[in-house]
């Protein structure tokens, strides 16, 4: 089977803004591929630089230097050819509120150079799948989130471009019209288009991508499959309660091959271990074998969050916290 | 061609959001309507004073309300452009091969319908107050009334993508407006003034848009006056339409 095409490739790219107090750099050199037909996401806090590539890479922005191709064209030299083969999809979409939107997505059709019928029946196609024929007469503004939203993407997605540029796409929708849009996402790569979207939510980088990169203070950190980047990391953690002899456990299971670190905390041993589901059968039998009676066992799986915390110090969640 | 088109579909775009949203036309003629309404009838006493221009207290005074509609009218669409950026509509605009020029050049050109009508309206109002104008005239004045129009929306536009704000783009507006109103004779002609003011005045473009104007209702459209008018607002709005053209073209590349 052949190699996917990288669909995205960057160098160093950056990018630095002057501001009163001087220059921040955003984009501190990020270097990237995103393989065809894969959704590949973008997760760090608020502020990490997330969106600023993003808007790069769609050529909204240009870069302060580094270079880049995205859908086969160079970005810096020929941003006009980029645009014919990708969509975008900003935070807050791009819709007018005082028009229907039947209305915008014709009108965008006919921006790609459709004529009034191609656009009309393209716009017919897309309110049919994205499930707003009952809105699509109805004005923008009055659009629930997951309709606007929804209505967004649509208008993104008009001319089928073969990359799509989502930035936050799920931030503010309730979690039934997240999960909408999340299905809606994965159709598309079913469909053959590839998916470069920025999130700080965890849960949807997990879910939702193929590979991701995170981001903290314009830098890429930790790049990866969601699954490799958590096993690299954090591992499973086993918490077990062991009645009065947590001191004599930890002793037995420490030693073990598969734990990576124990520690005790009171009455409960918290074990690394590599793949939980492994160790769990063969915790119970050591403790077994050695007389320790198991009261409670709790597992839990690496999380995102772990990743964040390993690379950069920090939790993602604390830092959303405070944002 | 392309910019061509493209400026057809924008203009369509724009066009279909004016034509939904009547309301619009109706407010933008009610300061002038009211101005022709509650002050214009004052005139009526004066106009047979020297210095005062001949053809009546009406004739005299709508031409000035025109330029004042072409003036205020035109300055404030730039603050749908300003939603328009807040929206993330520009931006989604961007990412679409859409010509740059094309976004300027068709509001622009909405924006100067809009302004057109608005000023038919204004002719229609007053006729029966004893305004006096003719068909060839009316087209004349129409059109001088679009390159006002053409003039002070691109400069509107301009300043928008400037300050996109509201807070701070309302007051500059206003505050330019204010004085070059004055200074062109709109409310009371300039021919009323001490000689230090009709001085100033004649440094003001518009004032000699004035001037063409109630000539045009005086039915004397081979005037010379016409035709300094015409040349001085069509070059003025030429400059604007580059000037905002550029700036289009560089802030949203």
């Amino acid at each position: 089977m052949p190699e996917p095409e990288p669909v995205i490739v960057t160098s160093d790219l950056r990018r630095t803004f002057k501001s009163r107090r001087g220059a921040v750099e955003a984009v501190a050199g990020v270097s990237l591929e995103v393989l065809s037909g894969e959704i590949f996401g973008f997760l760090g806090p608020n502020g990490a630089g997330k969106t600023t590539t993003l808007r790069m890479l769609a050529t909204l922005l240009p870069p302060s230097s580094g270079e880049a191709t995205v859908a086969g064209h160079d970005l810096r030299r020929h941003p006009d050819l980029v645009r014919q083969r990708i969509g975008y999809v900003g935070q807050s979409g791009g819709a007018d509120p005082d028009v229907t939107g039947r209305t915008e997505l014709q009108f965008e059709g006919r921006l790609y150079g459709m004529d009034s019928g191609q656009a009309r029946r393209r716009a017919g196609e897309l309110l049919a799948s994205l499930e707003l024929e009952a809105c699509a007469d109805r004005k923008v503004k009055t659009y629930s989130g997951g309709q606007r939203r929804r209505l967004d993407m649509g208008i993104g997605l008009v001319h089928s471009p073969e990359l799509l540029f989502l930035d936050e796409p799920t931030t503010g929708l309730d979690p039934q019209s997240r999960a909408r849009m999340w299905e809606e996402v994965r159709q598309l790569r079913e469909r053959g288009t590839t998916v470069f979207l920025t999130t700080h939510y965890l849960e949807e980088a997990d879910a939702l991508c193929d590979r991701l990169a995170i981001m903290d203070h314009g830098l890429i950190v930790a790049e990866g499959t969601p699954d490799a980047l958590k096993r690299a990391v954090a591992g499973d953690v086993v918490t077990l309660g062991v009645k009065g002899q947590g001191e004599a456990a930890l002793q037995l299971l420490r030693s073990q091959p598969f734990v990576r670190e124990a520690s005790l905390d009171g009455d409960l041993v918290r074990l690394y271990v590599d793949r939980g589901e492994t160790a769990a059968p063969a915790l119970l039998r050591l403790l077994d074998t050695a007389g320790l009676e198991l009261t409670t066992l709790v597992m839990s799986r690496p999380s995102l969050d772990d990743v964040f915390l390993r690379q950069t110090g920090r939790s993602l969640r604390e830092s959303q916290a405070v944002a | 061609m392309k910019l061509m088109r493209d400026t057809w579909l924008v203009f369509g775009r724009y066009f279909s959001i004016f034509i939904h949203n009547p309301a619009w036309v109706a407010v933008g003629v009610l300061q002038p309507a009211i101005y022709l309404l509650l002050f214009a009838p004052l005139l009526k006493s004066i106009a047979h004073m020297p210095g005062f221009p001949p053809g009546g207290a009406y004739n005299v005074f709508v031409p000035g309300l025109l330029v004042q509609l072409g003036i205020f009218g035109a300055s404030g669409v730039g603050f749908s452009l300003i939603a328009e950026l807040r929206e993330g509509v520009v931006e989604r605009l961007r990412v679409t091969p859409v010509s740059r020029l094309s976004l300027l050049l068709g509001r622009a050109m909405r924006d100067t319908l809009t302004l057109l009508v608005q000023s038919l309206i204004l002719v229609l109002i007053a006729l029966p107050f004893g305004l006096s104008i003719q068909p060839l005239g009316m087209l004349v004045v129409l059109a001088l009334v679009g390159l006002i129009g053409l003039m002070f929306a691109s400069i509107s536009y301009w300043l928008a993508l400037v300050l996109r704000d509201e807070n701070s783009f309302a007051p500059v507006i206003f505050t330019a407006a204010l004085p070059l109103l004055l200074l062109s004779g709109v409310l009371l002609p300039m021919s009323l003034a001490p000689s230090w003011l009709q001085t100033i005045s004649t440094l003001n473009p518009l004032s000699h848009a004035v001037t063409a104007a109630r000539a045009i209702f005086l039915g004397n459209i081979a005037n010379g006056n016409v035709g300094l008018g015409f040349l001085i607002m069509a070059a003025l709005a030429l400059l604007a339409v580059a000037g905002a053209a550029r700036s289009f073209g560089r802030a949203i590349a």
